[in-house]
């Protein structure tokens, strides 16, 4: 069974890395706030008759200071999941000995054993392992790309259905069970089976269909501590460290080069104006439907209203905009859900719009749909569950593997934090996606191993004489 | 020891630092960001610190003992000298920041003032200086052991927790002059600040002698605590204002 299981969760672990995407036609907005200057003046049709280029460049300064502005706050709605997620982690790992028991079991992908009798041997084996695991990344994430490209929807939905479905009521239940046999809470297995029934089922609607936002964002910070917690349990040391420098780069290579597959799913939902990705990826508002304008709902008035307001109150009618009952993420049209393996784009929602924004994309000759505007009101950001998982492993590792030191943990999650802060700036600097897990990844290792070796000794020396530096 | 001990250290060492976070910090963003930042510098400082500290250990005999403890006094004091340093490092990349956001800012002003930036800086310093020195002796003291078995002293947590307090208020102080004497080009508020801090840790080498080091530190942190307020505007018209609730002494 355990088999069966590591068989089943590799080929979900496994599954292609995919980028978060917003919703609204990036390009198109970029290109006018960049042309601000020249374009402002043209498209002033119902504004104030005389509009200088300076007041034009005030409003993309304003937008620009607003989005700063609310550039803190998202990188502030990110800190706060990911924290909790790495909190989950190493409260699960410092209590529970079973995710730092070695059984010698060992997922399938990483079939070569590290405890051999030589260091090179050693380090040979992980190097294989993490080559073997990377390949099974790749070749997956071009059998996602490949899936996408041909549209085929409803095979991505099913498998990642079935993902999901393992990981909420599987891997939950073995969670339970080892929480309970740490603590010896005596649990008869209806209450368990009632117990683990519930979550998974609410578990699975909140992620596939609609809930509440905040049990949505639970449950998938749940999920992704669980699969960190996988990681960090059938991962021996080396190629765990190994796995998450490399797939570090790949994130970058797979996100920025031309034709690396993330970037071709990127373009190609743009291409095709679809939402990818709705569930899975972790996001910190409502994703808002792209057929909005067939539902009908409140925005379209509130739109229109915002259009001939000032740009003062632009930000008052944004909160207002957000204030409506959230949608649930679209079922059917054709986003579908990322594997967390993949992840690692996110993307600070859409900037602030302004009447000249609106106008120039109601005036687009192309398919979009000017629904695309509620989008813009909508100031969330995304990022992959398997940034998530990612960072929770590594900070799972720092305490699991560094002598039970606590300044290692420490080190590793202000590191994370502080990439992920980089990586947001950078976000707001170059409006594109973006990987998530270079940045911090790097930091995250640098300090753990110059944390251990370093910084560790030291304060145990000074711990011990009492000195204070 | 007991759970007792742990939470009663905890709260001591830790306890104004997370007051002041939740109430002062926690809930504007950008505060947020640059106190981790400040977390960061911190932690770079002590890294580059520690590394010239363990090269110095690994070129020397191990096994002699005085040596050894030199070292880590010379390696502490070079640390001590680093934090200052990327104290001042700090300053000036929030100043150039601070510029920014001013440029394009609506409102007049920057979002935040430099005062508020060196209360967070020096809040950020303090925490992650107390954390490392502190939370692995916490966590040991809920494990099993006898204090001061070997005629070491009975009141190691508890002198911990309370250096580990003095320490964090300490380098919050330090924050708000330091900036303030930075933004006043008033450089030898900044020689004063690495002399304090230097004296602090001699003060510390008198362990576990302690009230020759617990109490000079504490005295010294009040004196610093009425430095930071006046420098940072504070004034005895503002004290009695306080106690008196009101918002201006006399009626217009």
């Amino acid at each position: 069974m355990a088999n069966n299981g590591e068989d089943i969760e590799n080929n979900m672990v496994t599954e292609a890395p995919v980028p978060t995407q917003n919703q609204h036609p990036e390009p198109g907005v970029t290109g006018v706030r960049s042309r601000g200057g020249g374009g402002g003046a043209e498209q002033n049709g119902q504004a104030p008759p005389q509009r200088t280029p300076q007041v034009v460049e005030s409003e993309e300064d304003e937008d620009e200071e607003l989005t700063l502005k609310y550039g803190a706050k998202h990188v502030i709605m990110l800190f706060v999941p990911v924290t909790l997620c790495m909190v989950v982690v190493v409260a699960t790992i410092k209590s529970v000995s079973f995710y730092t028991q070695n059984d010698g079991q060992r997922l399938i992908y990483t079939p070569f054993p590290e405890d051999t009798d030589t260091i090179g041997q050693r380090a040979l084996n992980s190097v294989l392992n993490a080559t073997i695991m990377i390949s099974v990344i790749i070749v997956m994430t071009m059998v996602l790309v490949l899936l996408y490209k041909y549209r085929c929807y409803r095979v991505i939905q099913g498998w990642l259905f079935l993902s999901s479905l393992l990981l909420l009521f599987f891997f939950s239940f073995i969670y339970l069970k080892e929480v309970f046999k740490t603590y010896n809470v005596a649990m008869d297995w209806i209450t368990l089976a009632v117990i683990v029934w519930n979550f998974g089922v609410v578990g699975m609607i909140c992620i596939h269909w609609k809930g509440p936002l905040r049990l949505q964002q639970a449950y998938l910070i749940m999920i992704s501590a669980l699969m960190a917690l996988v990681f960090i349990k059938y991962l021996p040391e080396w190629t765990a460290w190994l796995i998450l420098a490399v797939i570090s780069v790949y994130d970058l290579l797979a996100v920025l080069c031309p034709k690396g597959p993330l970037r071709i799913l990127v373009e190609t939902a743009q291409e095709r104006n679809e939402p990818i990705f709705p569930a899975l990826i972790y996001s910190s508002t409502m994703v808002w439907l792209v057929n909005m304008a067939d539902t009908g709902l409140g925005h379209r008035p509130m739109t229109r209203k915002n259009s001939t307001e000032a740009p003062i109150t632009q930000v008052e009618s944004q909160s207002l905009a957000l204030g409506p009952a959230p949608l649930s993420p679209p079922e059917d049209d054709g986003g579908f859900t990322p594997n967390w393996m993949g992840h690692q784009e996110h993307q600070l929602g859409p900037l602030q719009s302004t009447d000249e924004t609106r106008r120039e994309i109601q005036q687009l000759p192309s398919a979009r749909p000017p629904v695309m505007d509620d989008d813009d009101e909508e100031r969330g950001v995304k990022l992959g569950l398997g940034d998530f998982i990612f960072y929770s492993m590594l900070v799972g590792k720092a305490s699991a593997a560094a002598s039970g030191d606590w300044n290692t943990t420490l080190a590793s999650f202000v590191a994370i934090l502080i990439g992920l802060c980089l990586t947001l700036l950078l976000l707001a600097i170059f409006k594109k996606a973006l990987p998530a897990l270079p940045i911090s990844i790097f930091f995250g290792l640098v300090f753990y191993f110059a944390t251990d070796n370093l910084v560790r000794p030291f304060m145990d020396q000074l711990a011990l004489h009492q000195f204070y530096i | 020891m007991t759970a007792a001990v742990f939470f009663g250290c905890a709260f001591i060492a830790f306890g104004p630092a997370f007051s002041l976070f939740i109430f002062t910090i926690a809930k504007d963003p950008l505060r947020v960001i640059i106190l981790i930042a400040g977390a960061f510098f911190w932690l770079v400082s002590l890294l580059l610190s520690s590394l010239v500290w363990f090269i110095a250990t690994k070129a020397t005999n191990a096994q002699d003992l005085t040596l050894q403890k030199n070292l880590l006094i010379f390696g502490s004091i070079f640390s001590v000298i680093l934090q200052e340093v990327f104290r001042f490092a700090y300053y000036r990349l929030l100043r150039k920041a601070n510029e920014g956001l001013a440029a394009i800012s609506e409102e007049d002003g920057p979002p935040l003032s430099v005062r508020e930036m060196a209360y967070v800086a020096g809040l950020g310093f303090g925490i992650m200086s107390g954390a490392f020195s502190m939370i692995n002796t916490l966590s040991d003291s809920l494990g099993p052991g006898t204090v001061g078995m070997f005629g070491d002293s009975q009141y190691y947590f508890i002198t911990s927790a309370l250096m580990t307090l003095a320490l964090t208020m300490l380098h919050t102080f330090w924050g708000v002059v330091f900036f303030e004497g930075c933004e006043r080009k008033r450089w030898w508020v900044i020689a004063v600040v690495l002399c304090v801090h230097l004296m602090v840790f001699s003060l510390s080498l008198l362990n576990p002698f302690y009230v020759a080091s617990i109490l000079p530190v504490y005295a010294i942190m009040l004196l610093m605590a009425v430095w930071a307020f006046f420098s940072s505007g504070g004034s005895l018209h503002n004290i009695t204002l306080l106690w008196t609730c009101k918002t201006r002494l006399k009626p217009i």
